[in-house]
């Protein structure tokens, strides 16, 4: 791959001093061991969710998010009160991260009532508005001006915030997201596009899929900037991430910042083949030298803010909690019929004066 | 009461929309310092500036989106689209993100939203600009759609689309655009689902929405003036939500039903209409409920020959002496 030719005028910290970052430096040990739940907390709910999709208790797609959690985990932990997020359908890290509750999400992907949806999204659709998070969409790139419409909103408001939206490597070839790139820098719109570059597409490679590979160099056509860095180090998302964050709400400018991740299994579990498209030691390789699980709890061996017996103590926790979210989804009711036509209209679940003439479903 | 054209009835409705709530703002191609591609913003953007009234580039999808974004913060857009048949390049955000995240989340969403600009053919400019997707919008619930046929319906029904917390597509038409009708000065609104009895008679029921209403109404005077026939013609105005109830009470009444739209024939609105009143006034039909929608084909460049391939009044007579024949 060819060097990048860096954008960004924003000045970081040495590539391998991201834990000195300001942004990292200034954590607690208690933020950090926080850091390591979430990201562990993903990667037990997940494995949790994949033993219930194996069992036939799950259906439709399962679009694991494992090998990737640093990413979520880092940029979510950097939201101000008025940013907000939305991402693809490989969304369960970016859920738990923002706090959504394992049972809401298990409990959705169950199809039952008391998911975050009731049921009525599936695992591709998970929302949760008042964390600021607002899917969860199953359309690739469908969601990239969706992203660039809640930082417009910020700015029309006069807030000081910004959106953070989510797209995977083959999502930049979207003709939605070109025009979004173009409009967001047109208009000075502070929404910062991640682009998770896990390296394929379902079954295509990156190379098979983007006439130039390095992704982020797009932005140079909208003159936007860009910057590209390693998702496995959760303080390098955060440092990376937070410059563009603050660039977008302190200057109201867009950001493409791509980064380097790898996705552990399959595009969704029923891609049984993906040891086809690329080789078991790619991903062998991956997973001994950058997990981001290994990784930051080696840093944080090192440092001194979580011992072997917290890490133990954490892992057990979290592996009950994502259990216990399975029992809750399992015993949990479907919702009744009745609710198939709810939340359809919201004139019409509020019974408001407007909703009260005329037909509004048409039954048979 | 002042006689005004459809197009500043519009116009109307959108700034006392704009000075109304602050949420409000306008966007779409050449809206703004352009004054509108049918000059319906005219002035807009000179009187409310750059943040109420915003020119897009030609991006339906990306703007679309972002509209319907900026909606889930509390902003509530009026998006322009040039010709509705624009708006195909931006389905996947109107017809999965505008209609289904309410669904999606479990209703913790809602898009309040509003998708405006002119859905007809009859205009000599062929068929990539000539939809008229009210039955498309329609199939989609979580949607709402509104085909006013008038000056006065248009800005009742525009400031309660803009109201209204769901996404609600108004489809215009630019052979109403210079039309006048007499609109009252003192605000009003008009409620979605609830259609308009144009012209009350006994012998046959006509159903009709957006221009087709106006055409049939012509065509009404002159069944009555050359064939004796009395006819009640229902306006939709609003075509989801639908007023089932004012067709049936018609139906009920004369026995007999026209149904007349610009739209292609195969699930077009009328299929709809026509299911319902064979379900729910099937004793009452004297004959078979007839319709005439735009001749099926992709719509024909020829002028002559669109003329004759939409409705027109020849043919809505045509129609109405079979109901009665
Ligand atoms: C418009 C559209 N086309 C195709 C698909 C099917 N599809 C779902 S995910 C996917 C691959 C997307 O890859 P990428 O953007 O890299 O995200 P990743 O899955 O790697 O997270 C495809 C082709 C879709 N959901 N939407
Ligand atoms: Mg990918």
């Amino acid at each position: 791959m060819p060097a990048a030719k860096k954008k960004s005028t924003t000045k970081g910290s040495p590539a391998e001093n991201f834990l000195q970052a300001p942004i990292n430096a200034n954590l607690s040990s208690e933020e950090k061991r926080d850091l390591y739940r979430t990201i562990l907390g993903i990667r037990r709910f997940e494995e949790r969710s994949l033993q219930a999709y194996n069992q036939g208790k799950i259906g439709g797609f399962l679009h694991l998010y494992i090998g990737q959690e640093a990413v979520a985990a880092g940029v979510v932990s950097l939201m101000e009160e008025n940013d907000h997020i939305i991402t693809a359908y490989r969304d369960h890290g970016h859920a738990l991260a923002v706090g959504m509750s394992m049972n809401e999400c298990m409990a959705e992907m169950y199809g039952k009532h008391t998911g975050c949806s009731k049921g009525k999204g599936g695992s591709m659709h998970f929302f949760a508005p008042e964390k600021n998070y607002w899917g969860g969409h199953g359309i690739v790139a469908g969601q990239t001006p969706l992203g660039a419409g809640l930082a417009f909103a910020l700015k029309y408001k006069g807030l000081k915030g910004c959106c953070v939206c989510f797209l995977g490597d083959g999502a930049v070839n979207q003709g939605s997201f070109m025009e979004t790139l173009n409009l967001v820098s047109l208009w000075g719109i502070p929404v910062v596009f991640v682009i998770e570059n896990n390296g394929y597409s379902m079954g295509t490679s990156l190379a098979r899929s983007s006439a130039e590979e390095n992704l982020a160099h797009r932005a140079d056509g909208f003159d936007i900037e860009w910057d590209v860095c390693e998702g496995h180090d959760v303080f390098e998302v955060r440092e990376y991430a937070n410059r563009a964050m603050t660039r977008a709400r302190e200057e109201m400018k867009p950001f493409l910042l791509e980064i380097r991740t790898y996705r552990y299994r399959g595009h969704s579990v029923a891609d049984a083949n993906h040891e086809k498209y690329r080789t078991k030691e790619e991903i062998e390789e991956y997973k001994k030298n950058k997990d981001p699980i290994n990784v930051l709890k080696a840093q944080l061996l090192a440092d001194g803010s979580l011992t072997e017996e917290d890490a133990g103590k954490i892992n057990l926790e979290v592996k009950s909690e994502a259990e216990a979210a399975a029992k809750f989804a399992e015993q949990s009711p479907v919702a009744p019929r009745s609710e198939i036509q709810t939340d359809v209209y919201w004139e019409v679940d509020n019974d408001t004066s407007n909703s009260l003439k005329g037909t509004y479903f048409f039954n048979d | 009461m002042p006689l005004i054209t459809y197009r500043e009835a519009i116009k109307q409705a959108l700034a006392e929309e704009i000075e109304h709530d602050e949420n409000v703002c306008i966007m779409g191609e050449e809206v703004a310092q352009y004054n509108g591609a049918y000059k319906v913003t005219e002035g807009l953007w000179e009187k409310y500036g750059d943040k109420r009234v915003i020119d897009t580039p030609i991006s339906e999808a990306a703007f679309s989106g972002l509209a319907i974004g900026a909606s889930c913060l509390g902003i509530r857009p009026v998006v322009e689209m040039m010709f509705m048949s624009f708006s195909y390049v931006a389905i996947d955000q109107l017809f999965n993100n505008a209609s289904f995240c309410r669904y999606m989340s479990g209703g913790l969403m809602n898009v309040p939203i509003v998708v405006r600009g002119p859905a007809n053919g009859g205009t000599n400019v062929g068929a990539t600009h000539s939809h008229t997707p009210e039955n498309m919008v329609a199939n989609h619930p979580g949607l709402k759609v509104v085909c006013p046929s008038n000056a006065y319906d248009v800005k009742g029904l525009m400031k309660t689309a803009i109201r209204d917390n769901d996404p609600v597509f108004v489809m215009e038409n630019t052979l109403l655009y210079g039309e006048k009708w007499e609109v009252p000065e003192e605000e009003y609104l008009i409620e979605l689902g609830v259609a308009n009895i144009l012209r009350e008679g006994s012998d046959l029921t006509i159903v009709a929405h957006g221009r087709c209403a106006m055409i049939a109404l012509k065509a009404a005077e002159t069944l009555q003036a050359q064939h004796g026939i009395n006819v009640e013609l229902v306006d939709l105005r609003s075509i989801r939500p639908l007023d089932e109830e004012t067709i049936l009470n018609s139906v009920k009444k004369t026995g007999r039903a026209l149904l007349v739209e610009e739209n292609k024939p195969f699930c077009g609105v009328d299929a709809q209409i026509s299911h319902l009143i064979q379900l729910k006034a099937f004793d009452y039909l004297d004959a078979p409920v007839h319709r005439v929608s735009a001749i099926d084909a992709p719509q024909i460049y020829a002028k002559p020959l669109e003329d004759w391939q939409i409705p027109n009044e020849e043919r809505i007579i045509e129609g109405a002496l079979k109901c009665l024949a």
